[in-house]
């Protein structure tokens, strides 16, 4: 089955996916809880039955050690699922919505439902955990779904479509496996809602296609994800925190990794000493051969990074790493100390294992250095000094934000997780991935008890001052108005 | 308006935005009061706007436009700084000492086109949104509307922050030039052709979009339940359809459902009302609203010149091209195959259709894009129930029309075709803001499993931890758990 669908898939193969899909769902068998319940069990259970499996995928297409496996991916998105089980009774039923006296007597709700088939574009960084999570959601707000995951991670993109073939419901959840021909002809049909995550530059025509069927997006997209450090922290623990951030995310391909640091000029030697030791205390003295650490995904990305390490003015402020074997696609973690401005380490997301520090006079003035870059997905700060959390909360801009520590916000369901300009727009994770993919269809029920005259024509000076006193005033108003008293 | 001056205004909005003035609520609050000023004191100006633009009756102007946006602003002006304020995201035990909020933020440089059919009220609604939020905003009235869009641009710079929230003016060309820059939002009233534009052109600076459209939005009408109701249901029918701007209207009724055995008894009521509205000759009728320009009328005027709809006019069918006034029209099913039938009405033409058995209606709509509300006029709570769960749409409406216009609690918007986003009330503020996720965290405790070089006891203790299994935990680092 993987092999026919390898074999050619172009607009037409995509516009009849489509409309089977919309066939499928004529019978709102996916509006059913019944179904969006057994399908999110199954998903529980692939997961479940399935984790050395998908452990093997990822560290064949990553070399992401088992334990970051587990850690970011497969336990999330296990939470992901429990979660949507638990909740989604709760999440399904209709909101009340109050009324005012101008529509008494009546009463509202807003009313959950799918918007339809829905496409869910993944990427290749974390392409377990960024494939099934917006599936999750999609199914749980009882849509049919396309899968599209990144051919860049082949091992895992297969996988995906084993999986899904063995545990779920083909008639309406199914994964397109391919790469840009396979992407666009996707793109070219009308779904009801897209999720991307990816680059700003795909993004970009994600949007543009969804525009000519008026179909809503949300994007995942990424940035420069800035950590400020202060002085006044606990160094090892700030320390240890930045690399769980950096090289401990993917070894920095991490759209919420921190891409580089701020800190002051008189605190820059501390923190990278603290960092030279934590880093070897996590991944030995040769970290490029420590089972520990992803490397490198592709050739590509591997000569990018080298050209971004190689720039003028750049590879001679390396001040602890540089090492690299194009071989074996691995990359030691990198530290530079005060690149130039205007270098592209210092324009481009890195998404790699060089993490530059970017020295100030004062801590006060990073925030200066991050509001002249685009918004970041992710903006972290280390510091005990309560008053600049605050102004760093009013004053900087990013998808989401954490303070003394790096990437955790992402696992916390209550938080929505998307960016802001150029890292996205939309979010989702836990109730907001149910949100995302549902339409709020506002619902008022009215009577015949009550039917005001003076909403109808022929209209009248007198009609209108009680029309004003209605909608305005409410019912004293009214009241008044109607025994000819108004505030004209 | 040239190039220039659009990039030298946005310039002066991005400074305003920057230097952090909008986000106060006391700025905020302030101009949400200046805005009922402006609207108060001008309230015979807007009347007199509107009925030159549109023939609108000051107490069609007063309900659909003057009166929503004060109602609008006051809702707001009291509940802005509730909405401004951080809410509270609970954060798991595992990562203790932690809190969680999600901060509203503005966006920053918003753009909001509004459409001709409700000129006051569609450009006002949103910019209490976009000022509620705290952004800076251009705002883009309708050519088509021009004595509206001339008021808005005069009166608004003496209202309003002049550095924070500006009026353009203009056709076609100046939209094209808005389109070119970079947004930090954009709100979009109108037609699903412009929509397109204007999201192809967002989606180059990765700009979010509202877009508020339009479509078919048809009245069911189950006679059967609601026949001793028969005299309010033809008057909300009437009112639903050539009330609201006479028929241009994107949440006005386009067409209705009824059985064909009820067909003769409808359009009877029907006219009825209509004469009881607009008396005998409609076209002096003061309480019925114009076509709003030449286009449309010649655009409607051709829906009707097609030989099989004219031959299935059953009232009216009249046209002044002169006083651009088109009678209230009711065709008996036209051919669903005609433009009448596919294409958005907005004008005050209406073709009823018959069908065997009510239930068939939910059928009917489904086959067709999504609408922007349904009415249905029903007192059957199992064909409520199946209106509701078998069909979609941007709303739904109980046996009334319109209404849902002035629920602050109701969020306004489409789906499908008709739209994506939504606002009025707290939805306004929120289309509006940046929904940031904040976590603090504190130096300790420390989970040191969190980090390499990795081991099988790492590894249990994030099973244990990430199922939030504490007992689990304690267990473990009490040594009394197995390992596996």
């Amino acid at each position: 089955m993987a092999e026919e669908e390898k074999k050619s898939f172009d607009e037409n193969e995509a516009a009849s996916l489509v409309k089977e899909l919309r066939g499928n769902i004529k019978s709102n068998k996916t509006k059913s809880y019944d179904w969006r319940v057994s399908q999110l069990e199954s998903i529980r259970k692939m997961i479940v039955e399935n984790e050395k499996e998908i452990a093997k995928a990822l560290y064949d297409d990553l070399s992401k050690p088992e334990f970051e496996a587990f850690i970011s991916e497969i336990s999330n998105a296990k939470s992901s699922c429990e979660l949507a089980l638990k909740e989604l009774k709760h999440w399904m039923k209709p909101e009340k919505a109050k009324t005012s006296i101008s529509t008494f007597p009546s009463s509202a709700e807003i009313v959950s439902e799918p918007l339809g088939v829905v496409l869910v574009i993944s990427t290749w960084n974390f392409p377990f955990l960024l494939s099934v999570d917006p599936v999750i959601g999609a199914i749980a707000a009882g849509n049919a779904v396309v899968l599209k995951p990144s051919e860049i991670s082949p091992a895992t993109s297969s996988l995906l479509v084993n999986l899904f073939d063995k545990y779920l419901d083909k008639s309406a959840v199914r994964v397109v496996e391919g790469a840009v021909p396979e992407t666009s002809a996707l793109l070219e049909q009308k779904w009801d809602k897209i999720l991307y995550t990816g680059s700003s530059r795909v993004g970009r025509i994600v949007m543009t296609a969804a525009a000519k069927h008026l179909t809503p997006v949300i994007l995942e997209l990424g940035g420069k994800c800035p950590a400020i450090v202060d002085s006044n922290v606990n160094l090892q623990v700030a320390t240890r925190r930045i690399i769980a951030g950096k090289w401990q995310c993917n070894n920095g391909q991490a759209c919420i990794g921190v891409d580089y640091v701020i800190t002051t000029k008189d605190f820059a030697p501390k923190l990278i000493d603290a960092l030279r030791k934590e880093l070897e205390d996590c991944f030995g003295r040769n970290p490029m051969e420590s089972k520990d650490i992803s490397r490198i995904v592709s050739l590509n990305h591997f000569t990018r990074l080298e050209r971004l390490l190689d720039e003028d003015n750049v590879s001679n402020k390396i001040v602890l790493g540089g090492q690299r074997d194009q071989n074996k696609l691995r990359m030691a973690p990198t530290i530079l100390l005060d690149v130039p401005k205007d270098s592209q380490i210092m324009q481009d997301e890195i998404f790699g294992p060089l993490l530059p520090i970017i020295t100030v006079e004062n801590v006060k003035d990073s925030f200066d250095a991050i509001n002249s870059k685009p918004k970041p997905l992710a903006a972290y700060l280390f510091t005990n000094d309560e008053k600049l959390k605050e102004s760093f909360v009013q004053n900087v801009s990013a998808g989401g934000m954490l303070i003394n520590d790096t990437i955790l916000h992402v696992t916390v369901d209550t938080l929505p997780f998307g960016g802001v300009e150029e890292s996205g727009m939309g979010s989702y994770h836990g109730k907001f991935s149910f949100d995302a993919f549902s339409h709020k269809k506002a619902v008022l029920y009215r009577s015949f008890n009550g039917d005001a005259s003076i909403r109808y024509p022929p209209y009248t000076e007198s009609k209108k001052k009680l029309m004003k006193a209605l909608i305005s005033d409410g019912i004293f108003g009214m009241l008044l108005a109607l025994i000819g008293w108004s505030k004209d | 308006m040239d190039q220039i001056k659009v990039e030298k205004g946005m310039a002066e909005l991005k400074e305003t935005f920057s230097s952090g003035k909008t986000r106060s609520a006391v700025w905020r609050k302030t101009q949400l009061r200046a805005l009922i000023e402006l609207v108060h004191e001008n309230e015979e100006e807007i009347f007199k706007a509107l009925h030159q633009d549109l023939g609108k009756h000051p107490v069609e102007a007063y309900r659909d436009e003057v009166g929503v946006i004060l109602k609008s602003a006051d809702y707001s002006l009291s509940r802005v700084e509730k909405w401004m304020a951080p809410k509270k995201g609970h954060i798991p035990l595992l990562f203790f000492p932690a809190n969680g909020e999600v901060m509203p933020e503005p966006f920053g440089v918003v753009l909001i086109f509004a459409s001709w059919n409700f000129p006051i009220s569609l450009a006002l609604d949103p910019l209490i949104g976009a000022i509620s939020a705290g952004n800076t905003v251009v705002l883009k009235p309708s050519d088509m509307s021009p004595k509206c869009s001339s008021f808005l641009a005069n009166a608004i710079p003496k209202y309003l922050d002049p550095k924070a929230i500006k009026v353009v003016e203009g056709g076609a060309d100046v939209c094209e030039q808005l389109l070119q820059q970079k947004w930090d939002k954009i709100f979009f009233t109108g037609s699903q052709r412009i929509g397109r534009v204007v999201m192809t052109a967002a989606a180059k600076h990765l700009t979010p979009v509202t877009l508020e459209m339009g479509g078919k939005s048809p009245a069911i009408l189950d006679v059967t339940s609601t026949s001793s109701n028969m005299k309010v249901v033809a008057k909300r029918i009437v009112g639903g359809k050539w009330g609201p701007c006479c028929g241009q209207a994107c949440i006005g009724i386009d067409y209705v459902l009824v059985e064909d055995e009820h067909s003769s008894f409808l359009i009877g009521s029907l006219r009825r009302i209509i004469r009881e509205f607009y008396g005998e000759n409609p076209e002096e009728s003061i309480s019925l609203s114009r076509i709003g320009n030449k286009n449309n009328f010649d655009r409607l005027s051709r829906l009707i010149k097609d030989p099989l709809v004219a031959a299935s006019i059953v009232h009216g069918g009249s046209t002044d091209e002169e006083k651009l006034f088109i009678e209230p029209t009711i065709l008996l099913n036209p051919p669903l195959d005609s433009e009448i039938m596919t294409e958005e009405i907005f004008g005050p033409l209406l073709p009823i259709i018959t069908l065997n058995n009510i239930q068939e209606s939910i059928e009917f709509m489904n086959s067709r894009p999504k609408p922007l509300v349904i009415y249905a006029f029903t007192k059957d709570e199992t064909f409520k129930k199946q209106i509701l769960t078998h069909t979609s749409s941007g709303g739904v409406v109980f046996n009334d029309t319109m209404v849902q216009f002035i629920c602050d609690d109701l969020p306004f918007g489409g789906v499908g075709h008709s739209g994506f986003g939504r606002y009025h009330g707290k939805y306004s503020f929120d289309t509006f803001s940046h929904e940031k996720a904040v976590m603090h965290r504190g130096f300790y405790p420390e989970i040191e499993p969190r980090y390499p070089p990795w081991n099988s006891f790492k590894l249990q203790f994030l099973r244990l931890a990430y199922s939030f299994n504490y007992l689990g935990l304690l267990l473990l680092l009490l040594g009394l758990k197995k390992k596996y």
